[in-house]
Formats: structure tokens, sequence, C-alpha cells
């Protein structure tokens, strides 16, 4: 018997025993199954691609159900993601199934920014995840999960190579996100120019650098599977909701003068390979894979951002709280300290203007006192003009004085002399 | 409805609502998505946590080896009379088991000495302190920035054993269960059945289940399924709660048969024969039907209580935890970017309010300033009219003095022609006499 995870997680220090009869736990799977079954299955696939590529309609014919939406005009200023989300099911298994799709990629004439809005959307996707993760009070079991499980990149049948706006978004979401790659609208390469085609876009990805999603080889029962369809990626595709008649067949494919491209015949496109793949075969672990490297990815990246790490990475284990804590005291010092520097820089201005003022004030009193002075001497002028004045008077009157006296006795001289002459006379 | 056109990377989800029903053409595929998840299940393995609880010599090591047909303790282990220490001790032994391709690794949490002592006060804490310890390594290890597969060693289900008195709990009993039926699933069982008659066991039984739900104890509970059948079998099981067991590590020739069983004279108690005890219903609800179940419950109720109370005692730290319930739904890291934002909105206000303030004074100053100018004005301005009124007295006075000396000097000057005159009119005369 293989391996399990917990078999080898187990190690050696623990007895495998033999049991006596049939104990039952062999029904855990079942058990396990049953639950997922009740609870509902979601998956969320995002679809990235130039307008026109036949994204919708991929998604049409890959679900088998007419989804929303009319055809996009080719004048967006930028790319928006629009989201819907489906309730399906099959026999007994309920899909929560969520598709978004890139409106406006590849449109406008800078394209430098069209990456940006998905990674925007795919981070924000990993972050609500992460907060609810977080939050003290949460119900993860019951959390509706919105992270893209799969990303569709639709490439442009030009037969020749990626376009560098390919390259450099898959460049940016392969970390994020599992990229499957598809060659859209198949229907225009002929089978020779498909090979080179594949093979020149394999061998870029490559170059460049790109991780694009491969089919896991790690479980035996799907194995060989998975390896041969890694084989034949990416996938050149061709979708069609219309269905033509072929022998006593209604197929779903696309009319042609020449010929009819029948969707699910294997000779004519990958359809069936990608359906297989995506859905029948893999979806879980397109979902384990989402959750186990790119949301890790995502949340080492984020509290490693904030400051949390390990304090050490195997022995001790790391304490959440007391980082918190931590993080949180020297958080509160920080804004602590940022209130005192506020509070030094209004007494440095208070004390500024103080000077200000009291300078101002200074100068007010100094031309005042200037000017008392000038009063000052103004006076003291008016009091030398008053004395000269005074004294002028005095002597005015001291002469005045002096020669009514004199003229008294003039008079009185000359009174006597007339009296004199008035005597002579009278004698 | 949720269907939603958004702008510029963030779309808005109504996540947890419904989405819009669509009847699917044809095939597509996912209805194996069940097999998938069977496929990984069994490429990870699984594991499973019991404790069993109870006074020794109650056949608690009996019952395991029962219930997992096997001989679970290493022949190292000592038994109950072999067992030296008295008090409490807390041990696991953990055995990898397989079965139908499927791997099992099992950790049974043994306490011996349990009720044992003559003092059994706080018995029971090694119990918790163990139960608790493993929450807590489960939450260092899922809070770690590098995380790995974690394992899972949480207590999944304790198995409470009861003596079989007859009469109804011990106070140990109901004291045990009472601490630990918010931190682990307790399943009760009545230890010992065959030493009791079906009408015993019933009357214990229903003792046992009146006393329970006196003290507010929660057992285990059976989720609701909408399956009918499911549901009349769970029903059933419900009646015979606590499950009175018997357990048996020999084999036994019965009709021909070999059975787990106890050899008495007057008889041989089966194991596995449901009219003589509820192993098999113990069995089959323990391992084959519930035990994703009791992992599901511990994960998603007692793990979250526990997580809950541990991160809000830490974030809150000093503040009142019972505040407002609310924030506890919150991420400590959104607590805190909250609590920056708060202080940010703080300082703001606290720095407009000083403006104002500084404003205010400064705008004061400025006007006592004014006010001091203007009032230095105005006395300057006084004075120099008053001096200025002097200035005119003293013109005024200037003048008159002027116009009296000048007013003097003419008349002196006439008085003077005058007396010229006069000299000169006498000396005429004088003149004439002489002659």
């Amino acid at each position: 018997m293989a391996s399990t995870e917990i078999a080898r997680q187990a190690g050696d220090g623990v007895r495998a025993v033999p049991l006596a009869g049939h104990v039952g736990f062999d029904s855990m799977p079942d058990q396990l199954v049953n639950k997922s079954v009740n609870r509902g299955f979601c998956f969320n696939i995002l679809c990235v691609g130039e307008t026109g590529l036949g994204k919708s309609t991929l998604m049409d014919t890959l679900f088998n159900t007419k989804f929303e939406g009319e055809p996009t005009q080719h004048n967006q200023p930028g790319v928006t993601l629009k989201s819907n989300t489906y309730e399906l099911q099959e026999s007994n298994v309920r899909l929560k199934l969520t598709v978004v799709n890139t409106v406006g990629f590849g449109d406008q004439i800078n394209k430098e920014d069209s990456y940006k809005s998905i990674v925007e959307f795919i981070d924000a996707q990993f972050e609500a995840y992460l907060q609810e993760e977080l939050k003290i009070k949460r119900t993860l079991h019951s959390y509706h999960d919105t992270r893209i499980h799969a990303c569709l990149y639709f490439i442009a049948p030009t037969g020749h190579s990626l376009k560098s706006l390919d390259l450099v978004t898959m460049k940016k979401l392969d970390s994020k996100v599992n990229i499957v790659p598809i060659i859209a609208k198949s229907d225009a390469i002929s089978k020779s120019e498909l090979a080179k085609f594949k093979i020149k876009i394999t061998s870029e990805l490559v170059s460049n650098g790109v991780q694009i999603y491969q089919f896991p080889t790690d479980d035996e029962s799907v194995a060989e599977i998975n390896s041969t369809m890694n084989s034949h990626l990416p996938f050149a595709v061709v979708g069609s909701t219309e269905e033509v008649k072929i022998g006593n067949k209604m197929v779903k494919a696309r009319q042609y003068p020449w010929g009819t491209v029948q969707v699910e015949n294997e000779n004519h496109c990958d359809f069936v390979k990608l359906r297989e793949m995506l859905i029948r075969v893999n979806m879980e672990d397109l979902r384990e894979q989402t959750h186990t490297r790119h949301y890790e990815l995502y949340r080492r990246c984020k509290l490693e951002e904030m400051g949390f790490k390990d304090t050490d990475p195997d022995s001790k284990p790391f304490s959440l709280q007391e980082t918190y804590e931590a993080k949180r005291n020297e958080f509160m010092g920080e804004l602590q300290k940022k209130e005192e520097e506020m509070r030094q820089m209004f007494v440095q201005r208070v004390k500024e203007k103080e000077a200000e003022l009291k300078e101002a004030e200074k100068e007010l009193h100094e031309k005042f006192d200037r000017l008392k002075k000038l009063h000052q001497d103004e006076k003291k002028k008016l009091e030398d003009k008053k004395k000269s004045l005074d004294d002028e008077v005095n002597t005015f009157k001291q002469k005045k004085t002096a020669a009514e006296l004199l003229q008294n006795q003039a008079q009185q001289a000359g009174g006597s002399t007339t009296l004199k002459r008035d005597k002579e006379r009278k004698n | 409805m949720s269907s939603s056109e958004v702008l510029d990377g963030e779309a808005e989800w109504n996540g947890g609502i419904m989405g819009q029903q669509k009847n699917l053409e044809g095939y597509v595929g996912f209805a194996n998505l069940p097999n998938q998840v069977y496929r990984k299940s069994v490429k990870r393995g699984f594991e499973f946590t019991l404790m069993v609880v109870g006074e020794s010599g109650l056949g608690k090591s009996t019952l395991i080896n029962s219930l997992f047909l096997t001989d679970l303790y290493s022949p190292e282990y000592p038994g109950p009379s072999h067992r030296i220490k008295k008090t409490v001790q807390v041990e696991q032994s953990k055995v990898l088991v397989k079965e139908g391709g499927v791997h099992l690794l099992l950790t049974i949490v043994d306490t011996p000495g349990f009720g044992d002592a003559v003092d059994n006060s706080n018995c029971w804490q090694p119990v918790t302190d163990y139960i608790d310890s493993k929450f807590e390594d489960f939450l260092n290890a899922e809070s770690r920035v590098n995380r790995r597969q974690m394992p899972d060693n949480r207590v999944h289900c304790c198995l409470y054993f009861i003596a079989p008195s007859g009469h109804g709990l011990k106070p140990l009993d109901i004291e045990f269960m009472k601490r630990l039926h918010e931190k682990v699933n307790i399943i009760p069982l009545i230890a010992k059945a065959d030493t009791m008659t079906p009408e015993e066991c019933q009357q214990f039984k229903r003792q046992i289940m009146k006393e329970i739900h006196e003290h507010k104890i929660k057992i285990y509970d059976f989720p609701e399924t909408d399956d009918e059948e499911e549901m009349k079998m769970i029903r059933k099981i419900k009646d015979r709660l606590p499950l009175a067991v018997v357990g048996s590590n020999t084999i036994i020739e019965v009709d021909g048969k070999r059975v787990r069983g106890r050899q008495y004279p007057w008889g041989v108690a089966e194991v596995e024969n449901g009219d003589h005890c509820d192993f098999t219903i113990l069995r089959n609800m323990l391992i084959r039907t519930h035990m994703q179940d009791l992992k599901d419950v511990t994960n998603n109720v007692h793990y979250e209580n526990y997580r809950s109370r541990k991160l809000a005692a830490v974030t809150y730290n000093g503040v009142d935890n019972n505040k407002n319930k609310g924030q506890l739904t919150k991420s400590p890291l959104a607590q805190m970017e909250e609590e920056r934002r708060e202080h940010v909105a703080k300082m703001n206000k606290m720095e407009q309010e000083m403006e104002q303030v500084f404003d205010m004074k400064v705008k004061e100053k400025l006007q006592k300033l004014k006010d001091s100018e203007v009032e230095l004005q105005r006395r300057h301005e006084q004075m120099r009219k008053n001096l200025e009124a002097q200035y005119k007295e003293l013109e005024e006075k200037r003048r008159q003095f002027e116009d009296e000396k000048t007013n003097w000097e003419i008349q002196q000057r006439i008085l003077e022609q005058q007396k010229l005159e006069a000299s000169r009119t006498m000396e005429k005369g004088k003149k004439k006499k002489i002659f």
C-alpha cells in the first residue's frame, strides 16, 4: 500500500498495528465526501483575454449552459472585472460557480497597466479570506470562498508567438493563480501551424520563466492521464453553443462553407481535453493548489509586510498573540511619539510667535519713547520761548515803569516850570 | 441576484448569497468532484485522537482494544495493577492502522489515576490542561507566517466512563463533565454494563440523562440530516444514551461462532450482541458514521471557542473584554488598522484645536498690541494738541505784548514828540521873552 502523508508525518516512532477484524474506519473518506456533498462545492474561474476571443462562448460551452452577458465593445477606458455567480447541479452535486471576466483587456492604446486590475482583484479575494481567517470570531467553515481557483488565459490565434502583453500579464499572475493558457478560436489555425504554435508558445513561456499550472502527477490513479495531457498544453479550443446535425446527432459545432468544426471532436480541437482536465479530473487539485500555495504565499507576504515573523523556524512555536501584543505596543509607542512631536512643534511655534510679538511690542514702545522725547524737546523749546517772552515782558515793564517815572518826574518838573511861568506871568 | 458590474479590479460579492440557478444542457463533469475529494483524502490519510477518562478498573483499555480489534497498548504498558504513581497522568499512544486502503493515525489519550486518589479535587486539571495545550499547539501552528501541513493532535472525542453503581452520577462525574463539555465532545458511557440487568440499566440510564440535563451538561449531539432513514437511526441511538458497554480481549466460542465476550458460569456476555450491550452502537457511531463529524465539531466549535477566547484576551489587553460584542468579529490586524485610523483622526482634531487656540491667542495679543498702540497714539496726540494750544497761547501773549509794546512805543514817541514840541515852543517863548 502506498505511503500516505499521514504515515509520513507520523514518522518512525509510531507503531503500525494489525487489526483482527473489520473495524470500519475505511468509511472515513465516504463520511468526508458526504459532508462536502451536503455542503456543496464552490469554484471560481477567471477568464483573461482580449475582447472578442470567445471567452464567454467558451464558458457557455464548457459548462453547457447559457451564462449572462452581451459582447462588450472595444472602447473601454480601462480593464474592469465583471463577476457572476451561478448555482449549478449535476446529479447530486451542487456547484457554486463564479465566472469572472476581464472587460476591456487589450483594447487600450497604452496597455502597461492592464494587468494591474487583474492582480488587484485576485489580491482582494486573498485579502478577504485572510481577514476572515484572522478575525477573532470567525466562521471559516461556512465562508464563501471567492479566491480564484483557475485562470484561463486566452491566447490570440495569430499562429506566430505570444504577444508581449500576454507575457507581461502571465508573468505577473503566475505566482498568484493557477494559469491555464489556451489558444482561443483555434479553428483559425491549421493543424501543422498549430503544432508549431504550441511549441513556440511553450518555449516562450519557459524562456520567460512563466509558471503555468501543471496537472499533478503524484497521485498514481491520475498520474498517467495528467502527464499525457501536460504535453498537450496549451490546449487549442473552439467554443460554440450552436448545434449542428452531424450524422443523426446534434452536436455543438461551427459551420463553415468548407466544413464543420465539431467542438467535442478531439481531432478538431482540444476542447474535450480541457473539460476533462479542468473539471472532471483536477478541479479539486486546482482548489487545493490555490489554498496551499498561492494563498499561503500571499498570506506570508502580507504578514511579513506588517512586520510579523516566526521567531524560530522549527523549534519554539511562535505565538501570534505575543506578536500582536508586541506590535500593538510598538504601534502605540509610535503614535504617542507622534503626538509628542506634534506638541513639541506647537510649543516651538508658540515660543517663536511670542518672541515675534515681543519684538513688535518693543518696537512700538521704542517708537513712542522717541515721540515722547521729541515731545519733551518741543516742550522745552516752548518753555524757553515762554521764558524769553517773560523776560522781554519784564524788561519792557521795567522800561515802561522807568519811563513813566521819568515822565512823572518830568511832568512834575514841567509842572513846576509851568507853575514858575505862571507865577512869573502873574507877577 | 449576484451579477454585478464593478470598476478597477475590485469585484463586489454578495458572498454567501445564492447565485443564479442555471440548468445544465449536457454533460459537464463536475459530478466527479466527490471522487476527486475521495481520492485526495485517501492519499492524505486520516488522523483521530480519542481520549478515555474514568476511574481505574472500569475496563477502558479493554474497550479500546475491542473497538479497534487490536492490542493498542504496547506490551510494556503498565496496567492498573502495576501502576506506581497515584496522581493523574495524561498519556498518549499513537498507532497507525490501515484498512481497505485507508490509513488512520490513531492517538489514544489515557488518564491513569483519574479519580483514584482520596482527595480528587482538581483531578480534571491535567486533562483540561492537556486539551488546551493541544489547542494551543494548533493555534500556534496556524498562526505561523510560514505554515506547513499542520498535524491535527486536538482531542476529537472523550469517552467518559461512568461506574455502574446503578444509582446516578457521582459528584466527580458531574464536576468533570461540566469542566470539559465546552472543550471536547463528551460521550458518556456506562462501563461494565454486564453487571446490571436490562431493567436496572434502563433506570440507571434515565437517571443519568436526567442529571445531565439538570446540570446543563452538553454532551456530544448528533447533527441533523435531511435523510429520513438516518434521522430515524439517530433518534434510536439518542433513546439509548448513555451507551452501556462491555469490552473484552478474549475470543470465546459461542454456538460455533468465535465472538468477543466475557465468560461467566451462567453464560457469555457477548460484546457485539445488541441485546447484551450497546457496544455495536458505540462502534458504529464513533467509527463508522460520525468520526468525521466529531472532528468537524472539534474544529468548528471547540477549537474556535478556545481561539476566540485566547485572542480576545490578548488583543484587548487591559480593556474590558466584555465590551461591544461586535468588536470580537474583527481580526486583530483590522483592529489595529482601526485604532490607527482613530488615532490619526484624534491627532488631526488635536492639531486643529491647537491651531485654533494658537490663532486665538495670537489674535488676542495682536489686538492688545494694537490697542496699546492706539492708546499711545491718542496720548501722543493729546500731548501734541496740548503743546499746540500752549504754543498758540504763547503766540497770543506775544502778540499782545508786541501790540502793547508797539502801542506804548508809539505813545512814547508821541510824548517825545510833544515834549520836543513843547520844549521847542518854550524855547521859542523864552527867546521871545528875552527880547
